[in-house]
């Protein structure tokens, strides 16, 4: 079975591993780095639960072919947070009520954080738009939405 | 999560509120590793040597097998080993088997024919997925097609085809009849006594589930002969069992964990992943992966099935409803699995949360060649509930109300009979009623806006069980001998009549399959009810098991729902004395060459219950 | 097992392609096909090639690499007539994989951007410097050879470009229908105008009859009323899983006439 080596950067870690031809980014993260975090929600990219950051942009890794991250940067919700310090979009889903199951969080981590790397005062039609890739079944998406915003320091706009 | 408001006003006697958690926010107890992606969800588990498990699955709605030829699949680049029907050491389930009810029906893998498109006759074991793929599109499937049926009502005809084999009428069996029977006065004259007749026909559609996990199951060989199983189940108890009785294995060789769903919604409950899993780590003595992928949980996963309800009302001209017949269709798929209990569960629940003298109810569950049916959020109240409260809107038309005062007016308050002879408590429907109208500013009728669920219930007719009149009509293999109308009463005009008051006479709807599957309350701490008079009997109809005789048990303490039955046949004295403990063997010390067992001894006790390790 | 070559240029990739080959462009269709064992091909040709994801004016065209991604599309200034478009597929991190020759092959439901590019005069460039029309592409996507390199199409004015997407997911979901018109006007009537459905066939097509209702004439009333009426005359729509053809049928007229009307900004 043929194999490529393939180097990258794993949430600021240089990495070097195998991946057998053909193979996509998630299946790589998860089997051969063993970073668990980004999941397996329906190998078609309409999902979003295997969204990754591929040097900041967010990137459906089901649907990544693992050789093309050669030299780039891979960031996934394993390594969000500063040591022991969480990220503000990990606080506030925490307090937000923001994951029920917990099996989309990942996902709409990477697509939230993406979202404020680039624009950190989003309005409420951005969040929504930056996580219109990610599927809920659980929380019906608005304790999400208050989340994110409310990581970028603003209020949500609801009503309490 | 502060968009709560909490109504303590209401009830408020009822209760002491010096609550510290309950009623107050908490944060999750997983909700860290869910926002760090450390939660363990099933494949969140590093294998080495994990194998990958993957299933050839029938294209066809019905289709008997006439050959598979696996050879070119077997010979192919990674391929460890293949499974197939005669791997199976138990090869036919129902889930509710755990709970004595319905007779196994489903086999793991298909032997001799397939009834839904998506149902596995082979599976394939694999280094990796792809080559599992790759050899499952290799396999050779020879079909031949059959007759299929996908509407309930085409399938109760005389000439349908026969979806289930050990269920052949397409009906599973309630009592005697092909299907569950409610009954409670005589709706028959209240439709005659009322101003108005109120009819409607409602039908659901299928709904998935859809978690964002897909159900699957990783299992492998652990130490001290046991299998550690990872599985997505929301029902750890039920996939352990099923496991243990499929592989004909002791349920203590069984290490199950479970504990992280990523969303169940009643998707994952049926636990016909995990005994894959577990075969096929005992086959090849490695880690096994068997995960649906997207378009395996869409398609082949149990959604919850649709329903058909018809729902006849009487009403009088000022509003009350008289009189509610329901004829109810729920669509099973191919196998029982929960559709069994999903009528029960609903015909508990009819005529709904109101206070009417006449119900009547036949409910049926319908095999058609569709995929099996499951739970999903309330199963079996969510349908009927809908179509219900269509209907409610539709009387309140009728009678030129407006519908919130409709319902106050029907609503049961407590101690009101309700038509399986439960009285009402903790009814609340009022209430709820009347918060609803202020927020959404509807004026009500002054004397529904001061009612409430404490005044006005338990009294006079409203409390009492009244007279009800019986039928005979639709017992099990009629109908695949004639066309047989489905509402209730219709088609014969022979009557039987229950008296008023009578009630509490347990009944087993389904008898228990094997002896060893009979419930002993004793068991469990409960102590033993004086000896019952005979049962409420069922006529001389075809046993449920052709094998079981019928141990005198008392009432079990769930699901079954104790409806009405027909008037009197000759009685059935049971079969067997109940069951007493054994002699017990307790207190012999420990006997290390012997093999152990917990609890009371009992021989012939089902292995798969628990504590019972056999070589 | 799949195999996986990657190319310098275009034209070697194209060389390439043998049977039981497809070419990777952005992966968004591809992979999701290894990802569910699909069975047709085994080897996969990819290019490195600069050029796929240039996007430049040729006169009065945009010539747009066929690798070019749909976020790409958002962000160039010279694409900004079909930002509308591309923003209405998929989520950002879709937007940042699927390229636009992708777009071209992608088969029912997909292919709103095709839809679009169908009515704005495209025209497709081969690996292999043969050109034709992006309708004649379509026509035979399923048995053509070679690569799309780039297409090229016609800058519109003002407002003349309009596309609308119809799911029943919001705020992204898979299309219904997509329509996409190009309207020019000269002295207050439409002149050269084509319309064109996505998810209404197997492939994204014209609508010769809207076309010609609205030909010659100025858009009023009357004249998207002659349009709605044959606003399915012809088709066949498909039955699937998100729409059956009735509803499609059903729809189309209303949707069509939002889009006349001025309506139809994503």
């Amino acid at each position: 079975m043929a194999k490529k080596p393939v180097r990258f950067t794993h949430n600021g870690r240089e990495t070097a591993i195998f991946a057998e031809s053909g193979s996509n980014l998630l299946d790589v993260l998860r089997r051969v780095v063993g970073d668990l975090s980004p999941k397996y929600g329906c190998g078609q990219g309409t999902c979003g639960t295997c969204i990754v950051l591929i040097d900041g942009e967010p990137h459906l890794s089901c649907l990544t072919l693992a050789e093309t991250v050669e030299g780039r940067k891979v960031d996934t919700t394993g390594g969000l947070q500063n040591g022991p310090d969480l990220h503000p979009l990990q606080k506030a889903f925490m307090e937000g009520f923001s994951a029920q199951c917990g099996y989309c969080t990942p996902g709409m981590l990477m697509a939230a954080k993406a979202l404020l790397d680039r624009n950190p005062r989003p309005t409420r039609e951005e969040v929504v738009e930056a996580i219109s890739g990610n599927l809920c079944r659980c929380t019906g998406y608005d304790p999400i939405v208050d989340a994110i915003l409310d990581a970028a320091g603003q209020t949500s706009g609801r009503v309490a | 999560m502060s968009s709560i408001e909490f109504r303590k006003d209401l009830f408020a006697d009822e209760r002491s509120d010096n609550l510290n958690e309950i009623g107050k926010p908490t944060i999750r107890q997983d909700i860290l590793g869910h926002v760090t992606g450390r939660t363990p969800f099933y494949d969140d588990h590093l294998f080495d040597g994990l194998l990958h498990m993957r299933c050839v699955r029938s294209p066809h709605h019905h289709a008997r097998i006439r050959s598979i030829d696996f050879s070119a699949a077997g010979r192919m680049p990674g391929v460890v080993r293949i499974v197939e029907v005669k791997d199976v050491p138990h090869n036919l389930n129902t889930l509710l088997s755990l709970l004595n009810f319905g007779r196994d029906d489903e086999p793991l893998i298909a032997p001799q024919k397939v009834a839904y498109i998506g149902e596995p006759v082979l599976a394939i074991i694999a280094e990796t997925e792809r080559q599992a793929r790759d050899a499952v599109a290799a396999v050779r499937v020879s079909w031949e097609v059959l007759p299929h049926v996908l509407d309930v009502e085409e399938a109760l005809k005389p000439n349908a085809p026969s979806v289930n084999d050990i269920y052949p009428n397409n009906t599973f069996d309630y009592g005697p009849y092909d299907h569950q029977k409610l009954r409670f006065g005589d709706v028959e004259r209240a439709f005659q006594q009322a101003d108005h007749i109120v009819e409607g026909e409602y039908q659901m559609s299928p709904i998935e589930q859809a978690p964002m996990e897909t159900c699957g199951a990783i299992a492998a060989p652990e130490t001290n002969d046991r299998y550690v199983c990872h599985t997505s189940t929301q029902a750890l108890f039920f996939s352990l069992s099923t496991t243990a009785k499929l592989m004909n294995m002791a349920s203590s060789r069984l290490h199950f964990i479970g504990g992280t769903v990523g969303g169940g919604f009643g998707g994952k409950v049926d636990s016909i992943v995990e005994p894959m899993a577990v075969l096929g780590a005992v086959l090849t003595g490695r880690p096994v992966k068997f995960m649906w992928d997207r378009e395996e949980e869409m398609q082949v996963g149990a959604p919850r099935g649709a329903e058909r309800w018809r729902i006849k009302d009487g009403l009088t001209r000022d509003g009350r409803i008289i009189a509610r017949s329901f004829t109810g269709f729920f669509d099973a798929g191919a196998y029982i699995r929960l559709s069994s209990y999903a009528v029960q569960k609903g015909t508990g629940h009819l005529p709904g949360p109101y206070s009417i003298p006449n119900v009547a109810a036949n409910v049926f569950m319908v095999f058609t060649n569709r995929t099996p049916a499951t739970a999903m959020r309330g199963f079996g109240i969510t349908g009927v509930d809908f179509a219900i409260e269509c209907h409610m809107d539709k009387g309140a038309e009728a009678v030129g109300m407006n519908p919130i005062d409709f319902h106050i007016l029907n609503a049961y308050r407590d101690g009101d009979m309700k038509a399986h002879r439960r009285a009402a408590k903790n009814a609340a429907l009022i209430e709820c009623c009347q918060v609803t109208a202020g927020k959404a500013g509807w004026r009500i009728a002054p004397d529904h806006a001061q009612a409430s669920s404490l005044i006005g219930g338990g009294a006079g007719e409203r409390a009492t069980i009244p007279e009800t009149v019986t039928d005979q009509i639709g017992r099990i293999g009629e109908r695949r001998r004639e066309n047989l109308p489905t509402a209730p009463y219709a088609g014969s005009t022979a009557r039987g009549r229950v008296a008023a008051g009578a009630a509490k006479q347990a009944v087993v709807a389904a008898p228990p399959q094997h002896e060893d599957m009979a419930v002993d309350l004793a068991r469990f701490g409960f102590s033993k009810p004086q000896a019952r008079a005979t049962r409420q009997p069922h006529s001389a109809v075809p046993p449920a098991s052709p094998s079981s005789p019928r141990p005198q048990q008392p009432a079990p303490p769930a699901p079954q729902s104790s409806s009405p039955v027909p008037p009197p046949a000759p009685p059935q004295t049971p079969a067997s004395a109940p069951r007493a403990p054994q002699a017990a063997e307790q207190g012999q010390g420990y006997r290390p060459e012997e093999p152990f067992q917990q609890g009371i001894k009992r021989p012939g006790v089902s292995r798969f219950i628990s504590g019972t390790r056999r070589r | 097992m799949i195999t996986v070559e990657t190319f310098d240029t275009i034209a070697e990739a194209a060389r390439a392609m043998q049977d039981r080959t497809r070419y990777f462009g952005g992966g968004t269709l591809l992979m999701r096909a290894v990802n569910y064992g699909d069975q047709s091909f085994h080897r996969m040709v990819r290019a490195r090639d600069a050029s796929l994801r240039t996007i430049r004016r040729e006169g009065s065209r945009i010539l747009i690499g066929a690798g070019v991604t749909m976020s790409q599309i958002i962000a160039s200034p010279d694409t900004a007539f079909l930002a509308p478009v591309a923003r209405a597929i998929g989520g950002p991190a879709l937007r940042n994989m699927a390229t636009v020759g992708g777009n071209l092959f992608a088969p029912h439901p997909y292919g709103d951007f095709a839809t679009a590019l169908l009515v704005l005069d495209c025209r497709a460039r081969t690996a292999d410097g043969s050109d034709m029309a992006l309708e004649d592409l379509l026509s035979r996507r399923d048995s053509i050879r070679g690569i799309v390199a780039a297409v090229s199409v016609a800058r519109p004015a003002g407002d003349d470009f309009r596309f609308r997407k119809v799911s029943r997911v919001k705020p992204k979901g898979v299309s219904v229908m997509s329509i996409a018109a190009w309207m020019p006007r000269t002295g207050g009537r439409l002149k050269d105008v084509r319309v064109a459905y996505g998810a209404m066939g197997s492939a994204p097509a014209r609508v010769r009859s809207v076309e010609q209702a609205l030909e010659g004439r100025s858009l009023d009333s009357q004249t998207v009323e002659a349009a709605t009426r044959v606003a399915t005359e012809g088709l066949h729509p498909p039955d699937d899983a998100l729409a059956s053809a009735w509803y499609r049928r059903e729809v189309a007229p209303v949707h069509l006439r939002r889009l006349l009307f001025g309506d139809g900004r994503r």
